[in-house]
Parts: structure tokens; sequence; C-alpha cells
């Protein structure tokens, strides 16, 4: 065995430290910064955008306690021109009332050395302590380059480890040379990189320090340039992306659907179990049927969401998305934005919550504004449900071309419906509302890399966590006032009728089907009864409220076994007539395709902006141009004789 | 003759350019200085987006994106030259 001695430093800190984390974007800040503290990206963080400065602290194995560890935004120079590069500034410089930290991490990307460099020498430029992580070795050496960490720690003369942060390499030693920050005496090489007022001489310094190590750089990437030819072709590319983006919409029907069946039948067993075995009291009925019923008819989808954002986060880990941003900017440039708005756009396709703090990135705060404003017409996770729902119940499964069919191509068309109405809009607004000059775009395209399953599987966990806890809280309370309102008032049962046509006449003298009623007024013209008007009421909660709706009207219809998409066709052998015509069923799609229906945007919106000016302004044009739309949609589909 | 790298990208093959100057003194031309763009560095264009823009560099050993517009800033001449 071997006695471990460990040596004090001379002068003890009493406090705890508190260390940045400071690299440019795409150098691995965040992979360190989860093998430090043992966290994982916090799910509503989208991955690749930290997007707020994010606090952990370093796990204890690593030798000290009480050392925090700050991750921030990646940013290129300390003069900061966007929000998130405002924060990590600030930070640095101690704001928000706290302290500046007592060290920072600098990392670079090994393979990039000379373009990680000059951001650390701002930073010791600020008097702060720097130790440096060198990324990616891995990569580097995969390439045939070659740096020596000792050697460049020499000539920087701060402390330098080499790490591969995804799988563990040099963690060690990064967390003991974390734990004392007191012990990182700079060195003349950083120092004299301080004193450089110009970009250039920063560069200028950078190059000398690497022209005295024995550094062989890494060649060019072989795989990235030979996808990129293939992938950035203009016809090769443009129909490899089409054809992926259209069979993954048709996967979603084809593959997800023996799961959700699966689910769809565990739930209504589920319900059945209760109601047979419970006594028949409303609270019973209540737990079956609104929670059960209500709540289990949207966790249906999980198979769905866990399919579309596992295909998200491959390819935004494998660099596809960049290279997606940079094949639109050019539409982006006709609209009058820049790829960084579509980067948050993008994410708006998962949720628009964090596509929408993503938006934080933009320096132009026109841009940004904009960006906001048309975010949410991003086809977000929460439409998928009523999407698939609506369309497998109204479209018909007819074979188009090979494995595409109508339902597949309605979804893709969906998501191209989206995707058009927010550049459409986005274009209306920078041309009037928010005119204003493009700021200069540059965009980093990292080489494509292989990403390990692991992570890839760790990031969909944590947003079917975050799915299952929507469906939890604001779906399932949302899913039982309906139940009171669509129960209430009571009616004594009548003793001639069966307890199906009971349930019907329950529902139709209820409180929400007067509400409904109230509205039709409003949604006749696409011929939406009271039962939509009700979904659509209560899905300004959250939009999957809209499926928990219809299942709980139709709880009590249909025979065993009938998923509630056949009870809406009216296919069922209960008898019922379907709820809607498919022209009112397409109406009712691009309704959800075009109109703000979702709490926690608005609430985002109204933090983002500062105020509330802008969350009734997108709630209100949103949802005119959604029923306009709905209503043209309704006018051409009943002359097409849908 | 120093030209702009906007001019000279698709007749350059794939040659190496050196970065004469970045033109402005304003936050733009000084954010694609900070990025790297600064005079002395080596480039090299590598291919357009499909769209005919932006286009896509070589710089330090990364790979970045500029849109024409800014290429238009950044004046280059024949590494060596």
């Amino acid at each position: 065995m071997t006695t471990l001695v460990r040596l004090r430093p001379t002068t003890p800190p009493r406090r705890p430290g508190r260390i940045a984390i400071l690299g440019a974007p795409n150098s691995g800040k965040t992979t360190l910064f989860n093998a430090l503290t043992g966290h994982r990206a916090k799910a509503g963080n989208y991955p690749g955008v930290t997007v707020d400065r994010r606090e952990g602290d370093l796990q204890r194995r690593f030798g000290a306690d009480g050392v925090r560890l700050v991750d921030l935004p990646g940013v290129y120079s300390l003069e900061p021109q966007s929000e998130d590069e405002t924060v990590a500034v600030r930070v640095l410089e101690g704001g928000f009332g706290e302290a500046p930290p007592d060290g920072v991490v600098g990392v670079v990307d090994a393979t990039t050395i000379e373009r990680g460099l000059p951001l650390l020498a701002e930073a010791a430029g600020l008097g702060l302590p720097v130790c440096v992580a060198l990324t990616m070795i891995d990569e580097l050496k995969a390439r045939h380059g070659e740096i020596d960490p000792k050697e460049l720690q020499d000539r920087l003369g701060v402390p330098v480890v080499g790490v591969v942060g995804n799988r563990g390499l040099g963690i060690d030693d990064l967390g003991a040379l974390v734990s004392s920050p007191w012990d990182w005496t700079p060195g003349p090489g950083l120092l004299h990189g301080a004193e450089a007022k110009t970009p250039e001489d920063r560069f200028g310094w950078a190059r000398e320090v690497l022209g005295a190590c024995r550094r062989q750089a890494p060649e060019p990437n072989r795989w990235t340039r030979r996808l990129d030819r293939f992938l950035l072709h203009p016809a090769i590319g443009s129909a490899v992306f089409l054809a992926f983006v259209a069979f993954f919409f048709q996967a979603i029907f084809t593959w997800a659907t023996p799961a959700m069946d699966f689910l769809s039948g565990l739930m209504d067993g589920l319900a059945d179990q209760i109601l047979a075995t419970l006594p028949d009291t409303a609270f019973t009925r209540l737990l079956a049927d609104g929670v059960i019923r209500g709540v289990g008819a949207v966790i249906v989808f999980l198979p769905q969401i866990v399919l579309l954002f596992t295909v998200i986060l491959f390819l935004e880990a494998c660099g596809y998305m960049a290279r997606a941003a940079f094949v639109v900017d050019r539409v982006m440039g006709w609209v009058g934005l820049e790829g960084r708005c579509f980067i948050a756009l993008l994410s708006s396709y998962a949720c628009a919550v964090p596509g929408i703090m993503a938006t934080r990135t933009i320096p132009s705060p026109r841009d940004r504004l904009t960006t906001i404003l048309v975010a949410p017409f991003a086809t977000c996770s929460a439409r998928l449900p009523v999407y698939i729902l609506l369309i497998a119940a109204f479209i018909p499964a007819d074979p188009v071309l090979g494995p595409f069919t109508w339902q597949g191509l309605t979804l893709t068309g969906l998501y191209f419906l989206g995707t058009g109405a927010a550049l459409l809009s986005a274009a209306v607004f920078k041309r009037g509302l928010l005119r204003g000059a493009t700021l200069p775009f540059y965009l980093e395209l990292p080489p494509y890399r292989l990403p390990r399953p692991s992570d890839i599987a760790l990031g969909v966990w944590d947003r079917a966590k975050l799915f299952l806890r929507r469906a939890g809280t604001i779906i399932l309370a949302a899913s039982v006032v309906l139940w009171f309102l669509l129960n209430l008032p009571r009616r004594p049962a009548d003793p001639q009728l069966s307890v199906t046509e009971n349930q019907r006449a329950v529902l139709e003298g209820s409180y929400a089907a007067s509400a409904g009623r109230l509205l039709e007024p409003v949604f006749a013209p696409m011929d939406f009864d009271w039962r939509i008007n009700v979904g659509l009421v209560a899905s300004q909660a959250a939009r999957e409220v809209m499926v928990a709706t219809l299942a709980q009207i139709y709880a009590h219809e249909g025979e065993d076994g009938e998923g509630l998409g056949v009870l809406l066709a009216g296919s069922g052998e209960g008898g019922a007539p379907p709820l809607l015509s498919r022209a009112s069923a397409l109406a009712l799609l691009v309704y959800f395709a075009f109109a703000m229906q979702c709490m926690s945007t608005l609430a985002v919106i109204r933090r983002e902006t500062g105020g509330w000016r802008w969350p009734v302004f997108t709630f209100a044009y949103m949802n005119g141009l959604a029923w306009l739309s709905a209503w043209l949609t309704f006018v051409l589909a009943s002359a097409a004789g849908a | 003759m120093d030209r702009t790298l906007a001019d000279v990208a698709d007749a350059s093959d794939g040659r190496l350019l050196e970065i004469a100057e970045v033109t402005g003194t304003d936050a733009d031309s000084r954010r694609l200085r900070e990025i790297g763009f600064c005079a002395g560095a080596p480039v090299r264009f590598i291919r357009r987006a499909p769209l005919g823009d932006p286009a896509m560099y070589e710089l330090r050993g990364a790979l970045m994106s500029l849109r024409r517009s800014e290429a238009r800033r950044i004046r280059v001449h024949r590494a060596g030259a």
C-alpha cells in the first residue's frame, strides 16, 4: 500500500472556491462541466447551447470540498456583442452581486489550439488565475497531430491538462487542479499574451507560443471533407435531406405504432380495472376517466417523443445541425435574419421554451425579438400527439410511393407548414415593425463526430422525463379540471337508457358543453362542434390537453380495444358518428400548426422581452392567423370534396 | 493586388490565401478579427453552400462559414506573394 501524503498549500484558503469554465463555442466546455460536477446538462437547456450560466459543485472525489464550478456560455472574445456573451463577461468581472471567480479553466480544443489561446490571454488580462484544459486530444491524435501538454504548460507558464471529456480521460488530473486554484502560479507566457491590445497581437502571440512547442498540426479531417462534399452538394445534399425528413415522419407512424398500441392497451386496461374493482363513486370515475384515460391518452405518445428526440439529438451531436444552418442561411438572409436565428428556431422544434432562450446568442435585439415572435410556429413536440391522433383518424393510410403513405406525407407537410409560417412572419416583421440592418454572421462548422449512444440515450431520457413530468403536472391538472366541467352538473341516471347513453346525456348537459356551445359562433365556419371548442379552450394550457379532452369525451364510447382514433373517425362499433368531417379535421390540423396555445411559451416570452406587450401580441397574431388559415383550409378542402 | 475574400474565393481553387486586412473599425470588423480573420492569417476557401451563399473557409484549423457581405470586408492576397 502506498501512503498518500497530502501537501497543504502554504496559505490554506478558508472560503469555498468558485471556478469559471471559459471557452469558445463547441470547445467541449459543457462535457467537462458535467464530468467534473457529475451533473448532466439540465433538461430544459438545449444541448450545445448554454444560454445561461450554470453552476455545480466539484465532485468530492477530486479531493476538495465546496469548490463551485460555473459553466459559461461559449464566447470568442471578452468584448461582448450578444446577451449570452455579456453574461460570461459579467461573471468573470464579478457581476450578479458576486465576487469574480477564484480561477478560470480555459477550455481549448486541441485540434484548433491557435484559435483558443487568445481568449485565455484576455481572461488573464482581467487578473484572473487561469489553467488550461486541452480537449479533444483523441481527435488530434486520430488526425496525426501532436502536442505535448507539458511543453505547452512551460510556454504558457500555467497548468495545462490534456483531457478527453466524454471518455473521462484526464478528468482526475483536471479535478485535482481545479481543487486548488491557489496553486496556479502564473508564469510569464500567458501574462505576456495578456498585454496584447488587439486581436492581431493576441493571435500573433498564440502563434509564437505554438511555434516554440514541438507540435504537429492535425491533418484536415478527411471524413468531414468527404461527407460535406456529399451532404452539402446542391442536388444530392438536398435530396438526401428531404428523403431523410420524409422517411423520419413516416417512421413515426410505421415504427412507433406498435409501442403506442401497447401503451394504449395498458392505460385502457388500468382504467377498466379501476372501474371494475373500486366502488362506483364519482371519485372512482374521476380516477379512471379524468386521470388514467385523460393523462394516459397523452402518455401513449411517449414512443413518438423518444423517436423524435433520438433523431434531433443525433443530428445535433454528429455535426449535421450546424450544416443545416449553413445550408439554409441564404433563406434566412432573404427573410432578413441570420443563421443563429435558425439555430434558435431549430431548438424550437423540440420545444419553443428552450428555443426562445437560445435567442440570447443573437446579437441584434431586433433579430432576437423577431425570432422570439416566430419561434412558436416551429412544430414543437407538444403538437405531435394532436397531429398523430387526428391524422391517424382522418387521413387514409393508403400508400403513395414506396414506404410513404398519405399519413406520413401529411405529417411532413405540417412540419413544412410551421416552418413556412415562421419564415414568412419573420420576413414581414423584419420589413415592417422590426426593420434593421443584418449583423455579420459567422458560424463554426464542427467536424462530423460519431456520437456515443450513451450520450444520446441520456439526452433522450431527459426529454422523456420532461414529457412525463408535463403529463403528470400541467396535463394532469387540466385533465382533472376538465373532468369536473364535463361531468357537472350531475343529473340522475335514466334507467331507460344504457350507461353510454346516460353518459352522453351528462356530457351534453355539462358546463363544458355550455361553454363549448358559447364558442360555436367563432368556430362554426370550420364546422367544429362544442367538443372541439372545449378541446381548443383547454389546450390553451398545453396543446396535448386536446388529446386528453377527446379521450375523456369518448371514455364510454365504443367497444373494448377500439382506439381513440377509431372512435373519432366514426368507424367504431358503438355507432357514434365521426367527430369531424375530413375537411374540418384538416382545418383543425392547420389551426394547431399556427395557434399559440402554450402558457409556458407565453411566460418565457414575457420574461425574455420584459413585459406583457409581446406575449399578448404573439397570442393575438398567431391565433388570428390560425383561425383564418383553418377557415381557408376548410373552404378549400370542402370545395375539393374532402 | 489585394482583393476581397468574396471576389477571389471561387477562383482561388483551394489555394492558400493570406489576409491583408479587415476593413472598417466598427464592432462587426472587430468581431471578424476576434474570431481569427486578422491580418497575416492564412485562409482557404472550401465550398459554397448549395444556395450560393454563405461560403465555408478553413481558418486556423477550423471550418468557418461567412456570408458574402462579411467576406467582402476581408482583403486577401496569395499566400507568400
